[in-house]
């Protein structure tokens, strides 16, 4: 199940029913706006990872660096030129 | 337009991984996954799984694959390459794998200078089997085996495979790299790069060491295992070349 959070020039998709609950995306983001949500779990049984402010994010990739399992794609609005 | 930051890479297959959550594996195996495909090699690439936690590696990269017997890694590789020296091959060993079971292999494929490339996985501790204490386990560090700690005068002290490895001359590219935060992962890509690099070149044996973790096994939460490498493991084991011909 993807889960998708988009603002005007960033986009995060979680691929929910990978993700462990690690929290490793989380720990590297330098906008702290990951977390995990403790009030549903996935189809593997953990808490997915959620983002609850997505214009705060930048697009730097580093939570999909750190994401063992694959979860995160990170897209970005090329502007125009 | 939108531009793809980050994405998982086609070097990997769509099995979900499942290694413990927040295993650093799934970080290397994608680093591996991404230097083959940006090196355009993945379709000729052979990979040798070894036993221990990454013994289903060959369920994960999405190129040919061999599962070794325990150690035995190295060996396999090097019959690969010769008789398939056109082919890319890579083993992917841990350190009860590498440092522990597989020493001879390893020592004597380094010593061969078989042109081949060795991703070694420390995280000091035996993962699959339950945490127990490896060659590289550190000293006084408690393992399941070693509840009051690693004692050096029964257990001597841990081995460090890249400085032994790197005396031998037909060594072409030895590196310790680690993957406690994004700034190390970035520099074991750029590691990973250059030891397939060296490989495509001809120029002999090729490893890196990536210092990793084992939450369960250390037995705390993922993001303090991480503490661990940059605070205990890095401190012994020193990050840098050891060996570069070029």
């Amino acid at each position: 199940m993807k889960a998708t959070y988009s603002a005007s020039g960033q986009t995060l998709i979680f691929e929910e029913n990978l993700c462990k609950g690690c929290d490793l995306c989380a720990h590297v983001c330098p906008k702290k706006i990951l977390t995990l949500d403790k009030s549903r779990v996935n189809a593997k049984g953990y808490n997915p990872m959620t983002c609850f402010d997505i214009d705060k994010c930048i697009a730097c990739g580093m939570c999909g660096i750190m994401c063992p399992d694959s979860v995160i794609t990170v897209l970005k609005e090329e502007k125009a030129v | 337009m939108s531009k793809v930051v980050y994405e998982k890479s086609r070097g990997l297959t769509d099995v979900p991984m499942f290694y413990c959550p927040g295993c650093t594996h799934g970080i290397i195996h994608k680093l591996v996954a991404e230097t083959l495909v940006e090196l355009d090699v993945l379709e000729k690439t052979i990979a040798i799984a070894p036993v221990g936690c990454s013994v289903l590696a060959y369920e994960y990269f999405n190129c040919d694959c061999i599962q070794a017997s325990h150690g035995r890694a190295p060996a396999v590789a090097s019959g690969l390459k010769r008789t398939n020296p056109d082919k890319i091959v890579f083993t992917y060993q841990g350190d009860g794998d590498l440092a522990a079971i597989g020493t001879s292999e390893i020592v004597h494929s380094a010593h061969r200078g078989d042109n081949v490339t060795v991703i070694f996985v420390n995280n000091a501790i035996y993962g699959m089997t339950g945490g127990q204490m490896a060659p590289t386990t550190l000293t006084d560090m408690k393992t399941s085996t070693s509840p009051f700690g690693r004692g050096t005068a029964s257990s001597g002290i841990p081995i460090k495979v890249s400085e032994m490895l790197s005396q031998l001359p037909s060594v072409a590219y030895i590196e310790r790299v680690s993957t406690h935060d994004v700034a190390h992962v970035r520099a074991a890509k750029k590691a990973i790069k250059k030891a397939f690099t060296y490989q495509m070149e001809g120029r002999g044996f090729t490893m890196v060491e990536l210092l990793s973790s084992c939450n369960i096994g250390y037995g705390v939460s993922p993001v303090e295992s991480l503490s661990f490498i940059k605070d205990a493991m890095i401190p012994y084991y020193p990050l840098g070349i050891y060996k570069d011909v070029s």
